[in-house]
């Protein structure tokens, strides 16, 4: 049957309107290979191999971009968690590995390099500690460079001891970027169950299960879906379902499409297409606005959980039939200095950090893009980190918590990221404290549910 | 067969048809298919085309297309097919 002059401008309105593209396409390679006799060594070949590997990486973007006149917002790597091929000792620094994923960045045009970090929801390496260490200085002194660390999952529990190191990290780097709003930190996520295929940043990395390669894809809809529901009178929730089902697949075939065809220009396998709904700042690129849509006064109000329960659960069902291969995050983003909307509900007073943090329990993403006050205890940070974790563990899902302590500013006041990581005002923190709580030695352990064998 | 779509949008006004078809020409870029609609109060025109024996590749059509358009008050957007039956068509 052919295409009807009614399809092909819902595809252009979808795209020029209604801020349809493509967030990122993110090419994973595997660095498990590389080896040198020395940091500086090891760096040197991460850079060659990353430079091989990619070098066609952003011209087959564009190319693609191009063809179809869909804009590809970011072109990302992800590589192998640096801590499992360092093989350093505790007080190394492997600042010159994260200044050769950056090197290797500029080289070949892309936006961001993600995996500078470490998988430690059991325990620590010296390499993991080496490069836990590193974080703070390679944020905020280079632009490209992302980290993650896994410090929960639901198998193994939570890591209590890596959770209060990672919160001194995060403060640290607040302090190193406290001229840029402490910008460093928004290029660190600490994780519940990570994905190993995650095309998102701040964390993305190639997991150990990966193959050599792999083109990672994202898809950035929430425009697309908020503008179908407007169109929609009196439905009911079955119809809000099907009307989201059906844009979302929609979505995720241009995500399936690009994909594919960037993967067959490289020779890289295809890996898979992260369902999420992930917005921007612009108008309207937003999930806030869709809880509006929806019914809701603003996005916070009672009522907001079951939204976006509807809503995840439904991009998913839409989604999962349009693309071979789902993986990487598939959930809602609720960062909140990224999608203008929920800043704004923010401002009016319908979100705190605690609602923020009980949506996240539906959202399947996390604490993401919450800025904090500067002053803000790191045993306080390690606490809002430990519930969120706990969060994931519990309900056997992926969570992450991207917190940034901006340096010098107090709750209400606003903070500018610039770009795609947009402006929020900075939340108030609870003032009572969790101190000998979070500075207790070990684990908490895997949940009963976890025993599945 | 290759195929593309142009679609130009804005204002209806006289010689939108030959303007575009003259580049197509130009180019020996075939025109399959032709219509006219309206979205949201805009005219919107729609052309199916075969590129298959264009002697520009399709960036190049659509920079002199768009040009065009944009001389005439008009906005025009050129895709590849392949986005439309991907996303309407299972």
């Amino acid at each position: 049957m052919p295409i009807s002059p009614q399809e092909i401008l819902e595809t252009i309105r979808m795209i020029r309107m209604e801020h349809l593209d493509i967030r990122t396409v993110t090419m994973g390679i595997s660095l498990l290979d590389v080896k040198g006799d020395s940091i500086e060594a090891l760096a040197e070949n991460i850079y060659k191999k990353i430079v091989e590997k990619a070098k066609n990486l952003r011209d087959s973007v564009e190319e693609v971009s191009s063809k179809y006149d869909i804009p590809i917002a970011n072109t990302r790597i992800t590589v192998t968690p640096i801590a499992l091929i360092a093989r350093a000792k505790e007080d190394d620094d492997l600042f010159p590995i994260a200044q050769a994923l950056d090197r290797a960045g500029k080289e070949l045009r892309i936006d961001y390099i993600g995996g500078f970090g470490a998988l430690v929801h059991k325990g620590c390496t010296p390499s993991d500690i080496a490069l836990m260490n590193s974080i703070p200085r390679a944020l905020a002194k280079l632009d490209r460079v992302c980290s993650s660390v896994n410090v929960a999952s639901t198998k193994s529990g939570i890591n209590m001891e890596a959770i209060l190191l990672m919160a001194e990290k995060i403060k640290e780097a607040a302090v190193l970027s406290a001229e840029r709003d402490s910008v460093a930190c928004t290029k660190l996520v600490i994780y519940c169950n990570a994905p190993e295929d995650n095309p998102f940043m701040a964390g993305g990395f190639h997991g150990v299960g990966e193959g050599e390669s792999a083109i990672n894809v994202a898809i950035s809809g929430p425009g697309t879906v908020r503008s179908a529901l407007s169109r929609l009178k009196n439905a009911s929730f079955n119809e809000l379902t099907e009307e989201i089902k059906r844009t979302a697949f929609k979505i995720t075939r241009v995500g399936e499409l690009v994909g594919r065809e960037i993967s067959a220009k490289l020779g890289v396998p295809f890996g898979i297409v992260d369902l999420s709904l992930a917005p921007t700042p612009q108008e309207g690129d937003s999930i806030a606005d869709i809880l509006q849509a929806m019914g809701l006064e603003e996005c916070g109000a009672p009522g907001s959980l079951a939204a976006i329960a509807l809503l995840t659960d439904a991009v998913k069902k839409g989604g999962l039939f349009a693309s071979s291969s789902v993986g990487g995050m598939s959930g809602t983003f609720i960062p909140l200095s990224e999608d203008a909307g929920m800043a704004r509900a923010a401002e009016r007073g319908s979100l705190s950090l605690e609602r923020l943090q009980s949506m996240t329990a539906v959202c399947s993403v996390g604490l993401d893009m919450v800025a904090i006050p500067g002053d803000t205890p790191v045993e306080t940070i390690a606490g809002i980190i430990a519930d969120e974790m706990a969060i994931g563990m519990m309900n056997n899902k992926t969570v992450g918590v991207r917190i940034i302590p901006v340096i010098g500013k107090k709750a209400g006041e606003w903070v500018d990221f610039g770009g795609l990581l947009g402006r929020a005002p900075v939340l108030p923190v609870s003032s009572f404290r969790s101190d000998e709580f979070v500075r207790r030695k070990g684990r908490i352990q895997a949940p009963i549910t976890s025993f599945t064998n | 067969m290759e195929r593309a779509v142009v679609t130009v949008i804005g204002k209806d006004r006289v010689g939108i048809v030959a303007n575009i078809s003259s580049i197509l020409a130009k180019h020996n870029v075939n025109i399959l298919d032709i219509s006219q609609t309206i979205m949201q109060d805009l005219f919107a025109m729609i052309m199916l085309v075969d590129i298959s024996k264009a002697d520009v590749d399709l960036s190049t059509l659509r920079g002199e297309i768009e040009a065009k358009a944009k001389e005439m008050g008009l906005q025009a957007i050129v895709q590849h097919e392949n986005i439309f039956n991907f996303m309407h068509r299972i």
